[in-house]
């Protein structure tokens, strides 16, 4: 059953950033893509308890704010030390202007 | 002001203040950062090789110099100040540039941050691997006691211990042997607190490289029967470490511990230029912690930025040695005194909930 969930709308984020979104007790990361494409990942830092949405965001990489953990937030993949586990993804689609993400997967 | 805890800190990673900062959550908190716009933090944290590469050229192409002035006039008293300045630039300066390519941010290309960050490593005799596990710890729980792997002045001071580690006698002593240790294929108990399992090889793996390299310089030095070879490669660690103690004991000293507001334990210095350089600007030791993402060459304007609600800074290194010495002097006899940074009237107050009488009363 897909649940999706609309997290906030394209206008909310600027290429290349990302934004914070919290949804029934849970964090998620919402990221534009310099290409202009969405992507959706946990909220916070695998690492340790950091939400990525206050870090730096180049290219497909999302640095966390507090180690320099880096991940590929469209694959989820942990880039290197201090991270060694990867991110959870989830799938993201825009419709009529609104990011929408895909919570059941 | 005194601060009342129950025995002598513990500052063992595997001890009974360890087990009490994760218990009272003072282990992996939720820190005070004050309040920047997204578009002004993204701003300051743009990643940009220009400065580094310009710095990094002129750190390394002195050395060059020096060491060359330096071994052309061996054997005279004229070699003397060459290797001075070199030793500064080898047993110093690698130290702060440790530290901002292991941030990964010095530079804006990866593989740039990763090779400087390697050969400051060998400088200043840190494993690479290890201590990028210890920086991370340490900006997670800053000088919690028990959980912060990196403090350098333990209450009471060690104050022997300090003037040693302005020539890096004792911190080179250690490291040679963590380094016999680590390339016996050994890490130990504290180590693997905060190194992941997975990551431990390559410690053994970087202590086995060096280990070589020293083999080989000191066979140098006795094939040529000098010292030459080691005045250039291993003792600038202990020649040249001044000024980073100089400048690193500023950084938390005589400050609070067991704090979750980096105002509180940390210390700001406006420092001459050279010292500036040479320690890339991580006197904005205040600013540093708060947004570890900000690099060196930026701080400057996060200072600017943020310095309404910030402590005032100190004016310079000898006066945070006025404030500091003291309060050192004054922990032998307390060691639970410390200097509490009064806030400007622009700041945020602390969070006393979190590190008021109420927060030590729950760690007793």
């Amino acid at each position: 059953m897909s649940d999706w969930i609309e997290a906030c709308t394209a206008d909310d984020i600027d290429e290349e950033d990302v934004m914070r979104f919290d949804h029934e007790g849970r964090t998620f990361a919402i990221y534009r893509s310099p290409d202009d494409e969405f992507f959706a990942t946990d909220g916070l830092c695998t690492h340790e308890h950091i939400h990525l949405a206050d870090g730096l965001v180049m290219d497909d990489i999302i640095e966390c704010p507090k180690h320099n953990g880096r991940f590929n937030y469209k694959t989820g993949q942990a880039k290197g030390a201090p991270v060694c586990v990867n991110l959870r993804t989830y799938p993201v689609k825009v419709e009529a202007g609104k990011v929408l993400i895909q919570l059941s997967q | 002001m005194d601060a009342i805890l129950p025995a002598a800190r513990d500052y063992s990673l595997i001890g009974r203040d360890s087990q009490r900062a994760v218990e009272t959550g003072l282990a992996a908190a939720e820190w005070y950062h004050t309040d920047v716009s997204r578009k002004e933090m993204k701003e300051l944290m743009r990643r940009d090789d220009g400065p580094a590469i310009r710095d990094t050229a002129i750190w390394l192409s002195s050395m060059v110099v020096l060491a060359v002035l330096g071994v052309v006039l061996w054997g005279s008293i004229w070699c003397v100040p060459f290797f001075l300045a070199y030793g500064v630039l080898y047993g110093s300066a690698s130290d702060s540039r440790w530290h901002e390519c292991g941030h990964g941010t010095a530079f804006k290309t990866r593989w740039m941050n990763d090779a400087v960050y390697q050969i400051a490593c060998f400088m200043i005799m840190r494993n690479p691997v290890t201590w990028r596990w210890s920086h991370a710890r340490h900006h997670t729980d800053t000088v919690i006691v028990g959980r912060d792997p990196e403090i350098a002045v333990m209450r009471p001071p060690d104050l022997l211990r300090l003037v040693l580690n302005f020539f890096g006698i004792l911190d080179a002593w250690h490291a040679v042997v963590d380094m016999l240790r680590n390339a016996a294929g050994f890490v130990s108990a504290e180590e693997k607190t905060f190194i992941p399992e997975q990551e431990q090889p390559k410690a053994v793996r970087i202590a086995r490289i060096w280990l070589a390299i020293y083999i080989a310089t000191i066979a140098l030095a006795l094939y040529m029967g000098s010292i030459l070879p080691l005045v250039l490669i291993g003792l600038p660690r202990l020649y040249g470490a001044w000024h980073h103690v100089l400048t690193g004991l500023l950084q938390h000293g005589g400050l609070a511990d067991n704090v979750v507001d980096h105002r509180l334990n940390s210390r700001t210095v406006l420092m001459n230029p050279v010292s500036r350089f040479i320690y890339w600007n991580m006197n904005y030791h205040v600013e540093h912690h708060m947004f570890p993402m900000v690099p060196y060459h930026a701080l400057p304007r996060l200072h600017a930025m943020i310095r309404h609600d910030l402590p005032a800074p100190n004016p310079g290194i000898l006066d945070g040695y006025r404030e500091m010495l003291p309060a050192f002097l004054r922990q032998l006899r307390n060691e639970d005194y410390y200097l509490r940074r009064e806030l400007p009237l622009t700041a945020k107050p602390y969070r006393d909930e979190f590190h008021g009488e109420a927060a030590r009363a729950a760690t007793q």
